[in-house]
C-alpha cells in the first residue's frame, strides 16, 4: 500500500506535470527547429511569437465568450485556438516579407539573422504588452479536473490524491494529434518532401525547381501553427504572462539543441529530457520517501535537490552535458 | 547544327576576371561531348556556364537552336536540361526514391515509369529504394544523383566529374551506364578527370586550357593525335 502511494504521489507531482510540460516544450521545440533546419538560424523570436498567438487566441476566446459560445466542457480556447494560429501566420508572414526576406536576398550569415530575430523579438514583445498588457491572464473555462484529488481518494481509498487536469490531458493529447499530422506532412507530402529536400541540401533543391520562396512561407505558417499551440496549451496549463512566455525561449532552445537542431524527432525527445529533468530535479522528494522508507530513516529534510527558481540551470545544465558528450545532440542534428 | 552549344563564351564568376574565353562547347543530339583539360582549365566553369551558373557577358547559349543565354539555371531545367553536380548531387537525408521524386519536382504528370526506368539502368537503387541516400557508398550515390536528374527526361543531360572519387571498377560501370543513357537518346555533355577513358567513349572531345579551347575534335581523333597523349595524356 505504501508503495502505490508513493507511486501517486510521484505521479501527481513529478511524472504528470512533467509529462505536459515536456509536450509543450517539445511543440515549441519543433517550431525552432523547423525554422533553424530550413531557414537556417536560432529563431529568438520564438518565445514571443508564442505569446502573440496565445495572445491572439486569448482575445478570440473572450469574444467567443462574450457571444455565449462555448465548447462544453472542454475549453472555449480550443475554439478560438486554429483564429490564432491565422492571425500568428498573417504576423509571421509579414515579418518574413518586411525583414527576412531583405536578408534572405543578401545571403546574410546565419549569426546576423540571430541578431536580426532579436529585434523582431523586441517589437513581438512590445507589440503583445501594447495589446493585452505585462499581466496574467487566465482564459481556462470548462471542467477543470477529470479527476480531483478528491474523488481518487474516495474512489481508490488511498491515503494520497491523483489529480488529472483536462488541461493536462488536452495538451498530451493536442501534442500528440499536431505531431503526427507534422510528421504526416513531412514524410509524405510533396511540399513536405520539398521542404526537407531544401533543408538537406539548398542548391540541389533549386536545381529541381523546388520554389525556395514556398518553401520559406509554408515553414513560417507550421511555425505559427506550433508556436500558437504550444503557447496555448502553455496558457491553459499554468497562465498567460508576455514574460513568461519570453523566459520559456530558454528550455525551448534547450530541448531543441539537446535533441539536435533541425531534426524534429530529437526535439521531441529533447523537450522531455528538458522537462523531466527540471521537474526532479526541483522536486521536494520527501513525500515520496515517507512512503518508501522505514520511519526511523525518514528524511527531516525536503530532499529537493534544487529550489524552482533556479530550474532554468538545470535547462543549462543538461545542455552543457549532452554537448560535451554528443555534440550534435542526442539525435544527429546539424552541426553549426 | 549542334543541338546544345556554347558559341564563343567569355566571362567568369559575379564580377571576377574572365575565367573563360571565346570558349565553344557543342554536342550534338543523341551523342557523348566531354570536356577534358588540366586541372584549372576551366571545365567545370565552362559546363557551368553552359548551364546558366555563371555570367557570360559575350557569346551565346543555344538549345536546339533556342538562344537561352538569359535564362536562369531552374530555368534551363524546365527546358530539358539535367545537371549533375561534381559533389552535394544528392539529398543525403532523403531515401533514395524520394531523391528520385525531387528530381520529378517540376513534373506534373505521372512519374511512375521514369522511376521504373532508372530503376532498371540503375538495378541497385530499386534495392535501396527505401534508404537513406547518405548511406550509400560513392558509386552509388553517383548513381542516385544521375538518377535524380534523369527523373525531369531531359534532353541533355550535364555530368561534372560523375567518377570523381569512386574505385576504377565501379567508373567503368558508371562510363557503361552514361553510354546506355546516350544510347536512349538523351544528350550527354560530362566533364572528365581521367581523360582516357572518357575520351574512348566521347563522340566529341574538347581540350581547354586557361579556359581556352586548345583542341576540339572526336574523341578517337584526339586519341590519336601524339601532342594531345603527349600533354594531357600522359603518353
Amino acid at each position: 500500500m505504501d508503495a502505490i502511494n508513493a507511486l501517486v504521489v510521484l505521479a501527481n507531482f513529478v511524472l504528470i506535470p512533467a509529462v505536459t510540460y515536456g509536450s509543450q516544450l517539445a511543440l515549441g521545440a519543433l517550431g525552432v527547429t523547423l525554422i533553424y533546419g530550413i531557414l537556417r538560424f536560432s529563431n529568438f523570436a520564438h518565445g514571443d511569437t508564442m505569446a502573440f498567438g496565445t495572445m491572439t487566441t486569448i482575445l478570440f476566446t473572450w469574444w467567443f465568450q462574450s457571444m455565449g459560445i462555448s465548447f462544453g466542457p472542454l475549453p472555449t480556447a480550443l475554439l478560438a485556438l486554429p483564429f490564432g494560429i491565422a492571425g500568428t501566420a498573417l504576423l509571421l508572414l509579414g515579418t518574413d516579407r518586411v525583414v527576412y526576406k531583405f536578408y534572405r536576398a543578401q545571403k546574410a550569415a546565419p549569426v546576423i539573422l540571430v541578431i536580426v530575430s532579436m529585434g523582431v523579438m523586441f517589437i513581438m514583445n512590445g507589440l503583445v504588452r501594447f495589446i493585452i498588457g505585462p499581466d496574467d491572464q487566465n482564459f481556462l473555462d470548462g471542467e477543470r479536473f477529470i479527476i480531483s484529488a478528491r474523488d481518487f481518494k474516495t474512489l481508490t481509498g488511498l491515503s494520497e490524491g491523483l489529480a488529472l487536469k483536462t488541461s493536462q490531458v488536452i495538451t498530451v493529447v493536442t501534442a500528440i494529434i499536431v505531431v503526427a499530422l507534422l510528421f504526416w506532412f513531412l514524410q509524405k507530402t510533396r511540399t513536405g518532401k520539398s521542404m526537407r529536400a531544401y533543408s538537406d541540401n539548398e542548391d540541389l533543391a533549386l536545381l529541381s525547381g523546388i520554389n525556395p520562396e514556398r518553401v520559406v512561407a509554408v515553414t513560417w505558417i507550421l511555425v505559427a501553427a506550433l508556436a500558437t499551440v504550444a503557447g496555448v496549451l502553455y496558457g491553459l496549463d499554468k497562465s498567460f504572462k508576455p514574460f513568461t512566455y519570453f523566459q520559456l525561449l530558454l528550455p525551448i532552445f534547450a530541448s531543441a539543441i539537446v535533441g539536435g537542431l533541425g531534426n524534429p524527432l530529437g526535439a521531441i525527445a529533447g523537450g522531455f529530457v528538458i522537462a523531466f529533468s527540471e521537474v526532479t530535479v526541483t522536486y521536494a522528494f520527501k513525500k515520496v520517501l515517507k512512503y518508501l522508507m522505514p520511519e526511523s530513516l525518514e528524511p527531516s529534510g525536503l530532499v529537493q535537490l534544487m529550489s524552482t527558481d533556479y530550474k532554468f540551470a538545470v535547462s543549462f545544465a543538461i545542455l552543457i552535458i549532452v554537448l560535451l558528450f554528443k555534440p550534435t545532440g542526442l539525435f544527429k542534428g546539424q552541426s553549426v | 547544327m549542334a543541338f546544345l552549344i556554347g558559341d564563343g563564351m567569355t566571362g567568369g564568376y559575379g564580377a571576377g576576371p574572365d575565367i573563360l574565353h571565346d570558349c565553344t562547347i557543342a554536342v550534338d543530339k543523341g551523342e557523348i561531348a566531354v570536356i577534358v583539360g588540366p586541372n584549372g582549365a576551366g571545365k567545370s566553369t565552362a559546363m557551368k556556364a553552359v548551364f546558366g551558373m555563371l555570367n557570360i557577358h559575350t557569346g551565346a547559349v543555344r538549345l536546339d537552336g533556342e538562344d537561352i543565354t538569359s535564362l536562369s539555371p531552374q530555368a534551363r531545367v524546365a527546358k530539358g536540361m539535367g545537371f549533375v553536380p561534381q559533389t552535394h548531387n544528392i539529398f543525403t537525408s532523403m531515401t533514395v526514391e524520394e531523391n528520385l521524386e525531387m528530381g520529378a519536382f517540376l513534373r506534373r504528370d505521372e512519374i511512375a515509369d521514369t522511376m521504373a526506368q532508372v530503376y532498371d539502368l540503375f538495378p541497385i537503387l530499386k534495392e535501396k529504394r527505401m534508404q537513406p541516400a547518405g548511406e550509400l557508398s560513392g558509386g552509388q550515390r553517383q548513381q542516385v544523383a544521375v538518377g535524380r536528374a534523369l527523373m525531369t527526361q531531359p534532353k541533355v543531360l550535364m555530368l561534372d566529374e560523375p567518377t570523381a572519387g569512386v574505385s576504377p571498377i565501379v567508373m567503368d560501370e558508371l562510363f557503361d551506364r552514361i553510354i546506355e543513357v546516350a544510347r536512349a537518346g538523351i544528350t550527354i555533355l560530362m566533364v572528365e578527370q581521367n581523360a582516357r577513358q572518357a575520351l574512348e567513349i566521347a563522340d566529341k572531345g574538347y581540350v581547354l586550357v586557361q579556359g581556352r579551347n586548345r583542341f576540339s575534335d572526336t574523341g578517337k581523333a584526339l586519341m590519336a593525335d601524339p601532342e594531345v597523349r603527349r600533354s594531357f595524356l600522359g603518353g
